[in-house]
Formats: structure tokens, sequence, C-alpha cells
């Protein structure tokens, strides 16, 4: 789950990391009020879960409160469109409005899994502000990185170090080693997935301070966080993703006109495979778990068929213990309450496999059975190009 | 022959009392594993259908020989349940529970590193010798014995995979689902390891997914220690960049990960790639008949 810049503010500081004096404002005139209490100049910043805000529009600066509300008026409204927001954008509702900081330096500082190490890595680098992906791929000495012992964390003497390669002298290198500590007790806190503060400034007057933050939480520890569920903001996140993600489905939407259910991820990602090897372009990841139910197979038929794309669905549940009987009418309820007219392709595995086929075969609806993947994504290819006028 | 299990295996079921440990160690039982009990704290001393259950695994251990564990614990006691197993000194930990917080994992997984134990999974759906023990929730009918290992990290695409090799009457060896999680206990290294070392399995199918680099590793591996045909096939050629396919561990970031990146890799260890998951069972049968 990812949290808006000012969240993941308020929770570093909590923690003892420096942060901006700053508030967020929903509405024009309360950023000016915002500038007024902050006094000087300030930041208006865009609250949206995507990074490269500044080249897009998202940040201002402003030297006094009636060009802070300007520069709200401005934001506020605006279809944000970065390279990490959907083509359309993502409409900006919140800004937060920050004191402004003397710029010495920009570093980068972050924390995340090292999956082939099972251990979580800390990694900083002079090369602050900056695209961190572009400077790894290109640059790889220019990041620094220290594992946390995976039983004990974080030890001063791998904090020091990283200051130390930070180039940080005086009482900025006693903040920054602190600082490195304290995010690494925010993210193990929060059951961080990634924390990142890109950039970490060194101020003119000699603070290291984290101008940017960026906290995601591990969606498998939400249970034990109400604290940081409560910050969720789902107007962030696609309507038919939440819709999917309240029945327990794992649903992904993408560019092509032929739906996809399955149950298990990697079937699911197999059967995306199998369709575009058939000359087609799936509309959609959907993992409707390992048991199929009636009710699960009703909410995935009511996500999937929202999206105006999809011109044909394939069906493929590998079951095993599954019975095919109930998944067939299961099937067979879920179109008819749900009036659907587009041709459904079935793929099943389980037993009574036999009379499930023979139901769907006598229900009178638009189904068609397959005996493997490959047919059945065949099939539903060609059924989806004739829904589509021709058209794939 | 086989590896890791087979028909002298006692497992212990922990969470045997809940819906899916009770279902579950049923199925297993039928299946021919010799599931000697389960664990669930505060029931110790109960029986529960027709099994001893114990308070704690060090109990069950002593009492039974048990020397391998099958976890069917919610995600929040999950990494504690396995620490208890290893603790216990069983050999071999088997995790199903799929949500285990991967912050839990890297602890667990430290903590095994200081006992002799192997984990299994989690996110997984357990381990198989055919014909001799079940030790998972995979359906076991469609499984059969034989000359192919097969390796995983997916459940129901393993099934398939199973499926087509037994309707071409290609029999398993043992089948071993390491699970769709980043931080896990067994990795496709510590499997091929086994099925290059055992006599009873010819060729080995392995079953990838995006993220990670868990598969680069193994085609490393691949290329310099094992002699046996390996058939690879990557799921989620299709998937966007920067979107979790389900499984925590399948996502591809920074441009890292990527089925086609694993694929080359593969390939160029020597393994035969297939692009179709229709064709993973043909290409087993083709590369096994020309071996033959």
């Amino acid at each position: 789950m990812k949290v808006h810049e000012y969240q993941a503010k308020a929770i570093l500081g909590e923690f003892g990391i420096p942060v901006p004096r700053g508030e967020v404002a929903e509405t024009a005139p309360a950023a000016r009020a915002a500038a007024e209490k902050i006094g000087g100049r300030v930041v208006v910043k865009a609250q949206v879960h995507a990074g490269g805000r500044g080249k897009a529009g998202g940040v201002k600066l402003a030297d006094d409160p009636a060009g802070a509300e300007a520069a709200a008026r401005q934001i506020l409204g605006m279809m944000l469109r970065t390279p990490q927001t959907p083509p359309e954008g993502i409409k900006v509702l919140r800004v937060l409005v920050e004191e402004a900081s003397e710029i010495a330096a920009e570093l980068y500082l972050s924390i995340t899994l090292d999956r082939g190490r099972g251990a979580h890595v800390v990694m900083a680098s002079q090369a602050g502000g900056m695209d961190i992906e572009e400077i790894a791929a290109t640059h790889p000495e220019r990041i620094l990185r220290e594992w946390a012992d995976p039983a004990l964390g974080l030890q001063p003497f791998q904090a020091r170090a990283l200051a130390f390669g930070l180039e940080l002298g005086g009482a900025a290198f006693k903040a920054g080693v602190a600082l490195i500590l304290n995010l690494f007790r925010a993210y193990l806190a929060t059951d961080g997935s990634l924390a990142e503060i890109n950039p970490l400034v060194l101020t003119r007057d000699g603070r290291v301070l984290a101008l940017d933050a960026k906290l995601n939480v591990d969606d498998n520890a939400l249970g034990r966080h109400p604290e940081i569920v409560a910050l969720r903001d789902v107007n962030e996140e696609d309507p038919l993703d939440v819709e999917a993600s309240r029945h327990g489905l794992n649903y992904i939407k993408l560019d092509g006109n032929v739906g996809c259910m399955v149950n298990g991820a990697g079937l699911a990602m197999a059967t995306m495979d199998i369709i575009k090897l058939a000359g087609g372009a799936p509309a959609n990841f959907l993992d409707v778990g390992g048991g199929a139910s009636p009710e699960q197979i009703e909410n995935a038929f009511r996500i999937l068929s929202s999206d105006p794309s999809v011109r044909a669905v394939l069906i493929n549940v590998f079951g095993g213990i599954l019975r095919c009987d109930r998944l067939a009418a299961g099937v067979i309820a879920a179109v008819r309450k749900l009036g659907l007219h587009m041709p459904v392709v079935v793929r099943m595995e389980g037993t009574n496999v036999e009379l499930g086929k023979k139901m769907l075969a006598e229900s009178g609806l638009n189904f068609a059975s397959a005996d493997d993947m490959g047919s059945g994504a065949a099939k539903v290819v060609e059924l989806a190009r004739a829904g589509a006028g021709g058209r794939a | 022959m086989s590896v890791l299990v087979d028909r002298s295996t006692r497992v212990v079921v922990q969470g045997i009392t809940g819906k899916e440990g009770t279902f579950h160690a049923l199925r297993c039982e039928e299946y021919g594993t010799r599931l000697v009990g389960g664990v669930t704290p505060g029931k110790g001393g109960t029986t529960h259908e027709g099994f001893p259950v114990w308070n704690t695994v060090q109990a069950a251990v002593q009492a039974t020989g048990a020397d391998c564990a099958l976890i069917f614990v919610p995600p929040v006691a999950a990494a504690d349940a396995i620490m208890e197993a290893a603790a216990a000194g069983v050999a071999l930990v088997v995790c199903i529970t799929e949500g285990i917080p991967v912050a839990d994992m890297v602890r667990t997984k430290a903590f095994l590193g200081r006992t002799r134990s192997r984990l299994i999974g989690p996110n997984c759906p357990g381990i198989i010798t055919p014909g001799q023990a079940k030790i998972g929730i995979m359906p076991g009918h469609i499984h059969a014995a034989g000359p192919v290992g097969v390796v995983s990290r997916s459940g129901t695409l393993t099934y398939e995979v199973v499926h087509q090799l037994t309707q071409r009457g290609l029999g398993q060896s043992t089948c071993v689902g390491i699970g769709g999680d980043p931080v896990n206990g067994t990795s496709f290294v510590d499997v091929l390891r086994l099925f290059q070392e055992d006599p009873a399995t010819e060729a080995i199918m392995m079953i990838g997914e995006i993220g990670g680099s868990a598969e680069e590793d193994a085609a490393e591996f691949v290329r310099a220690h094992v002699t046996k045909p390996v058939v690879g096939f990557i799921c989620g050629q299709t998937a966007p960049p920067g979107r979790r396919m389900g499984h925590a561990g399948a996502i591809i970031s920074g441009g890292k990960g990527t089925a086609a990146e694993k694929m080359r890799a593969m390939e160029a260890a020597g393994i035969t790639t297939v692009r179709s998951p229709a064709e993973m069972g043909a290409t087993v049968a083709r590369v096994v008949g020309k071996k033959a």
C-alpha cells in the first residue's frame, strides 16, 4: 500500500526524522492560510501517489501567501500526468504547503528488501533528486549499500559508513547518522516495503532534511497496522481494483479485449501469455483464488464485464479437488444473473468435468468448452476478434 | 527414489484443527502419507478426526518421531510456527500459508540458518512424491510416479504441467512448489541440486515467474552443475512493469525481473525454454525422448 507524501512525512516525523514544516490544503484559500502560518517562501506540492511531479507542473514555489494561493489554484483539480501515473493522469485533490529550504546538496536515501540476500538493504547516494534507477544502471558505483542483519537490524557503524560515504561533516554527519538509523526504525515499525527520501537535502545552514518522502507498506502486514490502513486513499486506485480487492480477488486491468478468469496467480499469468501467443491481447489479470466458489465467480464476472473493452472471456480453472459441475453451475448462474451476452470459453479440470461441460452446453447460453489451455486460447481470441468486428 | 520425502516421512500438521488444516490433513492421509498427528496450542491431549493433537511441536516430535511439519497456520502466526518446528528439530518444514509479512520471513530465514531444518514455501502447494507421500494441497490424483522432477514458484500452474506430463505417460519423481513469496526457504538451486543427485530423476521441469532473480541464479547453477536435461517456462511474459501479479514476489521493478530476461538466461545456460504453457508437457517428452 502506498501513502501520500504528507502522510509519510508525518510518520517519519514521529520517528525523529527532520522534515520541513508544512500543512495539507484541499482548497486555494486553505493553502494561503497555511502559507501565512508557515511564513516566508513556501513550496506547494501536489499530493498524488506518483513520482515525477515537479516536471509535470505539480510542484510550485511561492514567495508569499498570495502566491501560494495562486499556485494551489493551478495545481488543485488538475490531471497530473507523470511517467508513473496512468496515461490520463491522476486528479489532484490535495496540496502540501511547506517551508522552502535553502539547499546546499541533494542526496538520496532508501531502504527496501534485497530478495536475493533475504535482508533489508539501505541505499544512499550523493546523486539525489534524480532518477535513481538510471543512476543504478549507468553509475552503480555511486550508490552505497549496507545490508541490515536480518535478526539484529542496522548497526550504528553501518549508518556511519553511509554518512561518511555521503561526505557529511560536523553536525550534519551526526544528524545524518541519526536520520539513517531512525529511517530504518520507521521502515521496520511500519512493515515498509520501501522507504525512500529523495532528495534528502543538506541545507545551507548545515541541517539534513527529508525534502520528499515515500513510504510503501507490505500489503501482507496491513492486518497489524490499522493506523496505516486508515491512510488509504482509494481515489488514487483504479476503481475496478478497489472493487476486486473488496471481494478478495486479484485483478489488474490491461489493454486488450480478452477477459480472463483463472484460479491461481501463476496460471493466471500463463493464461495471459497464451492469449498473446494465440494472437490476442489479455484485458486483465484476474486470480479468483484456489477455490473458485460461486460467489467469487459472480464477483469476478461483474468486475470483468464492467470493462467495456472486453469482447470475450476465457475461464481457465484447474481445480483438482474442485468439482467442475459446481463450477459450471456457478458460471451459469452468474451469467444469467448479470445478463451477459458476450461469448465465454470455459476450460476446466477437476472431478466431474464431463458433467460440467454438459451443463454448459445445455444452458442455452453463449458458452464454448475447451479441452486444454491452447485450444481455449485460440477459441477465445477468435471470438473476441469476431466480437470486435474483425478488429482485435 | 525421490527427493526430500517418501513413504517413510512422518508428518505432523500444525494448525490441524482449523478448516484448511483438517481438510488437507485428511486428503494427505488418504493419499497414503504417514500423518502422525497435529499441533494446535491449547488443544493438546485431544483427538481431531482421529489424529492425536499436541500443544507444541516439541511434544509431537517426542511422541511420534515426526520428521516433517506441514503448516496451515494463519499468516500472522505462521512465521512463529515455522520457527517452532525448526526449534523442535523437524528436518523438513512445509509452509502452505499465503500472506506472511515479508519482514517476518526475513527474521525467520535467519533463524532457520542456525538450525538444520529445511523450509519449503511459504505460499506454496507443498511437495509430493507420487505414489508415496503427498505433503501439501495439490490434487494427488493428477500425479503419477516417474522420471521427471518438477520445481515451481506457482501452484495451479504446477498442476497444469503435472497434468500435461501424466497425460503423456510421463510420471514425476518429486514435485516441489517453492512458493511465490519474495523471501522463501528452499530455492530453485536447492531443488535442482537434489534432482541432479537423485538417480530416479532423469529430466527436470522448472517453472519460474517474473520478479526477482531466482531463475537467473538457477540458470547459472544448471550451466555449471546440472547434466540432466532441463525444460524451463517463465510465466508473466505479458505482465506490465510495476504491478504485482498476485504473488508478492511476482513484480517487475526497475526493468528487472522480466520474463524475457529470465528466458534468455535460461537459454544461455542450455535449458530448453517453452514459450507456450500448453507445450510444457510436450517439450519435456521431446527432451526425454531425444535423450533415450
